[in-house]
């Protein structure tokens, strides 16, 4: 009866966790060598589910088909027997191995002697090389992991998939941490994939992605089945309508605030590392959001990180309010009333093991014993006071505040460690990539409250590499090339273009 | 209902520690019915004061994300210390030229001592960015060697040292109304560490270190300040640590201490504490420490030879973390 048109079914599959359910009498059907994107908010089911498909979890009702025939996974490596592989959210490469090693881990091919298995080096070279020049991909099969590009590093893991003979290949948001031009050197080689007969699930958060690249398009609420539909039928208004359910009219807030007179002034700021950025000059206003642009590697982390303190400064000068301060620790930093959220919330954001006051709190109790306590000991009632504030002006979604910051979903993460700064009141809010890894609904909240600061009079920086983003928030937009700041755009004159021209100005040029 | 029968599992496995002690405590008292008597929880305490504070030295250390094998033996140098510094003024091989002195100043030179070890260390792992099991590891030597070449200073010629005055011994073996002073000295230490970690903004600090060193950093907190003074912390309560050891046994040798940094790991686990870091409590290490002599004291009570304690102890720390992991993991 099973209809072999499909090359993976997954039929009315339930999964609950301890409280939750996770996964309610949710199906998918992939058809082979077509690109079906998964999408929802976060929480909606779908890595569960992916999962499922992965027999890291054994569902709890349901069934799965692979090429008409029912199957039942006990674990990852069945599902590679089937011929499904996953790219995880987070890739964990072995980072001092080369590349052929990778690959093929686990399976290298060997010559016996003396009764022992001797590593075939020559043997795994031409078939590493055989295959990444199959794919199209420019790397080098001898090179260590940890001299690649995050972007790279992916690709690897899709040809390690493909070395598996992967008839599905389960990508869940895979373009998270790539820019736009990296992104596209993966979607080429998904393309080259289909035509191979290869069929990809792909689960991301980017629209515009999900519309250009895939066939066809199943979305998932709170762990339900909303509906499938072939891409072509989709536009960006309605995948958000059937995602959150609701009505979003626009992907951003409208801008109602007006910039002042200047707050910042960065003048020659060069890194101490010489790789990194040099001789950086720009200005930032009071209520103004300034957007910086770039390609992964334009050293706009290093940037903002030297601006707090973080990293170390070769020459230039930092200017607040006309006046030359010094900063050389983050402590310094927020002396000056700067505040910096940075890039990775789970490296040097949130505290995970610890409660969602405390990562609240922790920042303002620093800066100043006195703020919570009776000389010595601290007081809760002023702490709790404090986050409940912002966990009703974010909507924080937590059980309680004394919840470990780790369960929270990234967006309410995110929120929280947002709140950790908005309580110093900062002047001066760095923003670096705020909306990475967040759903559709927290990333408009995300974008109110930077408009909300903008209209506060407090100047904004924003990193961003999603385009849309960085054109629908920013008044101006700096864009930087291989450490150098290659100029800077008016938000209302910036097109895509024109910021994809500067972020590869120096792209080719010896500098 | 389904939430409710979650929690009764998760009771068990967050308290398996209480089971364990408990069950240990009734199937030792049915085999020898004389162990429920004061003489030996008094017993059990006084042993346990000292092995207290050092795991509490442990403690600040895990917490901070940090690990620390250098205890043992500075609480060894603090032991011969404190007990050169206590000794009467006619005792025949009198260390120092001294005379004698009343029981703070020993104390205060142990602790004093522990203080610059646990500083020494504290800069190693957090200025000179050495990996504090290398670095904790190389000071435990130096410790242990400068404890040798003290003790082995003439008159004394390695001989363990003696002749303690009675108002300094008294501190390790005297009682106030048959409580053992000592015990009294572990409870307030508790106390306070209690009191320091849960409701000081330096305590919150060191549980946020330990938990996200990086973001601590980004979030103004001064990590090698706070990991200096853990260090120091940890060192000073070696420090006292040593000097209530020498006043319990009214002695002191250079192989006072050994392996108790080891014992005081793996109690501060079996207590609930992280590797990791950013996860601890004193009542956790307290109980902790308290099974492991309860083990020592019951096995050898019920007449088994004390080999067993070594086997009974192992599989206990393996049984407790394993129990643990299965908490994490089932998240």
């Amino acid at each position: 009866m099973e209809d072999s048109r499909y090359i993976l079914e997954l039929k009315h599959i339930s999964k609950s966790f301890p409280g939750v359910k996770a996964l309610d009498d949710v199906s998918l059907a992939v058809k082979p060598g077509k690109v079906h994107a998964l999408m929802g908010e976060n929480g909606a089911g779908k890595s569960t589910l992916m999962k499922c498909a992965f027999g890291i979890y054994q569902p709890d009702k349901g069934e799965i088909f692979v090429n008409g025939k029912p199957v039942v996974f006990t674990g990852p490596a069945n599902a590679l027997q089937n011929g499904i592989a996953m790219i995880h959210q987070e890739l964990q490469p072995m980072r001092s191995l080369t590349v052929m090693e990778n690959i093929w881990v686990g399976r290298l091919p060997h010559r016996n002697l003396l009764g022992s298995h001797w590593v075939d080096w020559k043997q795994l070279y031409a078939q590493t090389k055989e295959l990444l020049d199959d794919l199209e991909i420019p790397i080098d099969p001898k090179a260590k992991v940890q001299t690649l590009s995050t972007s790279h590093c992916q690709l690897i893991e899709i040809a390690r998939s493909v070395s598996f003979d992967a008839k599905i290949i389960i990508m869940d948001e895979p373009t998270s941490s790539l820019t736009e031009v990296e992104a596209e050197l993966l979607f080429k080689l998904i393309r080259r994939l289909t035509k191979k007969g290869v069929s990809i699930i792909y689960i991301s958060h980017k629209i515009d992605e999900i519309l250009s690249i895939s066939d066809d398009v199943t979305i998932m609420r709170d762990g339900q089945l909303i509906g499938e539909w072939p891409a072509s039928e989709l536009d960006m208004d309605t995948i958000v309508k059937r995602m959150v359910g609701r009505e979003m009219s626009n992907r951003f807030p409208a801008k109602n605030h007006t910039p002042g007179s200047v707050k910042l002034e960065v003048l020659h700021l060069t890194s101490a590392n010489p790789q990194s950025f040099k001789d950086v000059s720009f200005t930032l206003h009071e209520g103004e959001i300034l957007g910086i642009g770039g390609l992964v590697g334009a050293q706009r982390t290093e940037l903002v990180e030297t601006i707090f303190g973080l990293r170390k400064k070769a020459s230039g000068e930092i200017l607040v309010d006309g006046k030359h301060i010094d900063i050389n620790s983050p402590e310094d930093a927020i002396r000056n009333n700067l505040a910096l959220l940075t890039e990775e919330r789970r490296v040097s954001g949130i505290f995970p093991k610890i409660s969602v006051m405390e990562n609240v709190t922790i920042a303002k109790q620093t800066a100043d014993y006195g703020v919570y306590t009776n000389g010595i000991f601290i007081n809760n009632g002023r702490r709790r006071e404090d986050t409940e504030q912002f966990v009703k002006a974010f909507d924080i979604k937590t059980p309680d505040l004394k919840a470990e910051i780790q369960n929270l979903s990234g967006g309410n993460q995110q929120k929280v460690v947002l709140a950790r700064w908005m309580l110093l009141t900062p002047q001066i809010l760095i923003l670096d990539e705020p909306t990475r890894g967040i759903d559709v609904g927290a990333k408009y909240e995300i974008y109110s409250l930077m408009e909300r600061m903008a209209q506060e009079g407090k100047a904004v920086i924003m990193i961003s590499s999603e385009m849309p983003e960085l054109l629908g928030m920013s008044d101006r937009i700096a864009v930087m090339c291989e450490g150098h700041l290659s100029g800077i755009l008016d938000g209302r004159e910036a097109t895509d273009e024109k910021v994809m021209f500067l972020a590869s100005t120096y792209q080719n040029a010896e500098v | 209902m389904e939430a409710k029968k979650f929690n009764i599992k998760k009771i068990l496995s967050n308290y398996a520690l209480y089971f364990i002690m408990i069950l240990m405590v009734v199937v030792i008292g049915s085999m020898s019915p004389k162990f429920f008597s004061w003489r030996v929880l008094r017993d059990i305490l006084m042993q346990s004061s000292t092995r207290i504070i050092v795991a509490l030295g442990c403690l600040f250390i895990l917490i901070s994300g940090s690990a620390d094998l250098s205890g043992g033996r500075t609480v060894g140098l603090a032991a011969v210390i404190a007990g050169s510094l206590a000794q009467k003024a006619d005792y025949y091989i009198k260390f120092w030229n001294l005379p004698e002195m009343p029981p703070i100043v020993p104390i205060f030179a142990a602790v004093l001592a522990g203080l610059i070890v646990g500083l020494l260390n504290g800069f190693t792992v957090s200025k000179m960015k050495v990996p504090a099991f290398l670095a904790t590891l190389g000071w435990m030597m130096v410790v242990y060697g400068t404890n040798l070449l003290l003790c082995n200073k003439p008159p004394n010629n390695s001989q363990p040292l003696g002749g303690f005055l009675k108002n300094f011994t008294n501190l390790g073996s005297g009682n106030i109304k048959g409580i053992p002073i000592i015990v009294f000295f572990a409870l307030g230490m508790c106390i306070l560490v209690h009191i320091l970690l849960t409701k000081t903004c330096l305590g919150r600090e060191i549980f946020a270190v330990g938990s996200n060193a990086e973001a601590a950093r980004v979030s103004g907190i001064n990590v090698f300040k706070i990991q200096m003074i853990t260090f120091a912390l940890a060192g000073a309560c070696y420090g006292l640590a040593g000097a209530l050891e020498a006043a319990r046994t009214g002695s002191a040798n250079s192989s006072y201490g050994t392996s108790y940094e080891m014992d005081a790991i793996a109690s501060c686990i079996v207590g609930g504490c992280s590797m990791t870091g950013g996860v601890g409590s004193v009542l956790g290490v307290f109980l902790g420490v308290i099974i492991f002599n309860v083990i020592n004291y019951g096995l050898t009570f019920i007449g088994l030879s004390s080999y067993w304690q070594w086997v009974v102890k192992g599989l206990i720390i393996i049984i407790a973390v394993s129990i643990d992991m299965r908490k994490y993991n089932t998240n």
